[in-house]
């Protein structure tokens, strides 16, 4: 019985070990490529340079492709939280018919592929002359996003005490006044919660961004798909893998973020307390 | 005034469903930007130039198209199913408090803020022939000649489990530490070996919350389109659906491109039917031991 569980724990520690090796060897490539002045064939690279990240800046307008993906970012998730608060408030608190339906409504887009709505979305934007503009990137990405701010948003509702909003209504506080000065001010963990998930999702959002952005409103990941794409023929590694970095510095950045204001285990056993 | 007051109080715990409304704006948007383009979508691919069906069987009835669907699922099933089985002996080790728990965590969230992008571009260059892995493996005599590990199905297959297992293994910790320890401790007095605790009392417990697991994987998997396409061959082995559907969509061939994205859609969701199928013959119950 020891044995077996011995063998079990060597498997687990291998997989973990191999997945990790794996990670992190794609990641070290990738930083020491995009500082090799050439690499080809040998173990580590020649000489190192910075230039691939002057090449990449200049020639495909970084700065503007930041400036571009914290707009959506910061449209998205303002957006996301001013209309999912009150609605997740309505789906926590309150039985009415067709709630079952309104769930349905945002569950949806976290099941069906992205691809799968992503296309007559981007048809339908393209129909309504918003493709291409920075209102239709904010817009497509808004689909999954107010959505999965709501879903995250409905937990953090349901400990608030109701007793407290009583007390607030029998003081003479309207509908206005109770969500401003005692139901919002009490969900801000939860909303630090639901818009730094909105924001890490934003910019890594590929699918939906990729249909419907132009060569002016593509967001940084857009862009190092593109770029990718065309390794190769144009674009040398070396300015793809800087490319990659500086988008790999921006997630990071944004993780740590995260990090500092959500454990991500506990929106799973939140849920899970919730359903038991 | 304080008449008034209560009245106005009166009359809004009465018309408290009346808040309803507040859900109204979130509703609106998603009926018009998520329900109305779907059917929308539906419309176009009945507008086909042959005929009403004539997008649906031209993608169905082309056996290099509709093979498609075939690498979709060859492809994110098994890495849904590789993702959860590895993910369960990891977390089940990792379920009790201890040292820098918080920075493994930290660690398998890397992947899963990188994106598929970053990671497909990564995979390129380090399981390419002169990449750090082929390089270590010739250096051990492993193999004389490097793997192709690039441009096919295995490349693809291992840039997903990078990218969907860390996805796996946060929930199934979730999971695991939703189950009271006494359950345990209480096989164990009972005389249960580590393993038959495992077996017959985390296992059953922990099944509905696997296939939960299995599901939002096989959801995160079966959409590859990124690294299908840069680790990949995408005019071969790795012809996922999403790509089908882009490159119709690119030839601006909307009602072809809008029936595969449908198609693509219910391939989906017949697969989640039968994992929840599954699921609803398993033991769902407490998971917190109780006094009995």
């Amino acid at each position: 019985m020891t044995a077996r569980l011995r063998l079990t724990g060597l498997l687990t520690w291998l997989g973990t070990g191999g997945f990790l090796l794996g990670m992190l060897g794609a990641v070290a490539t990738v930083l020491l490529s995009s500082v090799a002045q050439q690499w080809i064939g040998t173990w580590l690279p020649g000489g190192y340079t910075f230039h691939w990240y002057g090449d990449a800046w200049s020639a495909y307008q970084v700065g503007s492709l930041l400036a571009v993906t914290f707009e959506v970012a910061l449209a998205v998730v303002v957006l996301s939280l001013v209309v999912a608060v009150p609605t997740a408030y309505v789906l926590a608190r309150l039985d009415f018919p067709g709630k079952r339906l309104l769930w349905l409504l945002f569950l949806l887009p976290q099941v069906i592929p992205t691809m799968s709505y992503a296309v007559p979305l981007a048809t339908f934007m393209y129909r309504l002359h918003l493709a291409e503009t920075l209102p239709g990137v904010v817009l497509v990405n808004l689909v999954p996003s107010l959505p999965f701010a709501i879903l995250v948003l409905v937990p953090f509702v349901e400990q608030v005490d109701p007793r407290v909003e009583q007390a607030a209504r029998i003081c003479g506080a309207g509908t206005v006044t109770v969500f401003g000065r005692v139901v919002v001010p009490l969900l801000v963990p939860g909303l630090l919660a639901a818009g730094v998930l909105v924001l890490v999702r934003t910019v890594g959002q590929f699918e939906l961004t990729f249909l419907v952005a132009g060569p002016n409103t593509q967001t940084l990941v857009v862009a190092l798909y593109n770029i990718a794409t065309q390794a190769g023929n144009g674009a040398s590694p070396q300015e793809v893998d800087a490319m990659a970095v500086v988008y790999m510095l921006t997630t990071l950045v944004l993780l740590l973020v995260a990090l500092r204001f959500v454990d991500p285990t506990s929106i799973v056993a939140r849920n899970r307390d919730r359903r038991g | 005034m304080t008449a008034l007051a209560i009245g106005r109080v009166v009359v809004r715990e009465r018309r408290l469903p009346g808040l309803v409304w507040l859900a109204v704006p979130a509703a609106v948007f998603m009926v018009a930007f998520f329900v109305y383009p779907l059917c929308y979508g539906v419309g176009l691919t009945f507008q086909a130039a042959g005929g009403p069906l004539s997008a649906y069987r031209s993608f169905l009835s082309d056996g290099y198209q509709r093979g498609s669907i075939w690498i979709t699922l060859g492809l994110s099933v098994p890495t849904a199913l590789i993702s959860v089985v590895a993910a369960v002996p990891l977390a089940y080790r990792m379920r009790g408090p201890f040292r820098g728990k918080r920075t493994l965590t930290a660690v398998l969230m890397v992947p899963l803020t990188l994106g598929s992008v970053f990671v497909a571009d990564g995979m390129i260059d380090f399981l390419g022939p002169n990449g750090w892995f082929n390089r270590v493996l010739r250096a051990l005599h492993v193999v004389d000649q490097p793997v192709v590990l690039i441009h096919n199905v295995a490349g693809v297959l291992l840039s997903m489990l990078i990218s969907v297992f860390p996805l796996a293994f946060l929930l199934v910790l979730g999971y695991f530490s939703g189950i009271d320890g006494n359950l345990e401790r209480a096989a164990a007095v009972s005389g249960a070996g580590p393993w038959q605790r495992f077996r017959l009392v985390l296992l059953p417990l922990l099944l509905p919350g696997l296939t939960v697991t299995f599901a939002l994987t096989f959801v995160m998997a079966f959409a590859v389109f990124p690294s299908a396409t840069l680790v990949g061959d995408p005019a071969g082995s790795t012809r996922v659906i999403s790509i089908v559907a882009y490159d119709a969509y690119s030839r601006a061939d909307y009602s072809s491109a809008s029936a595969i994205a449908i198609v693509m859609g219910l391939v989906e969701l017949a697969v989640l039917g039968i994992v929840f199928g599954i699921r609803g013959r398993l033991y769902r119950g407490s998971t917190s031991g109780g006094k009995g």
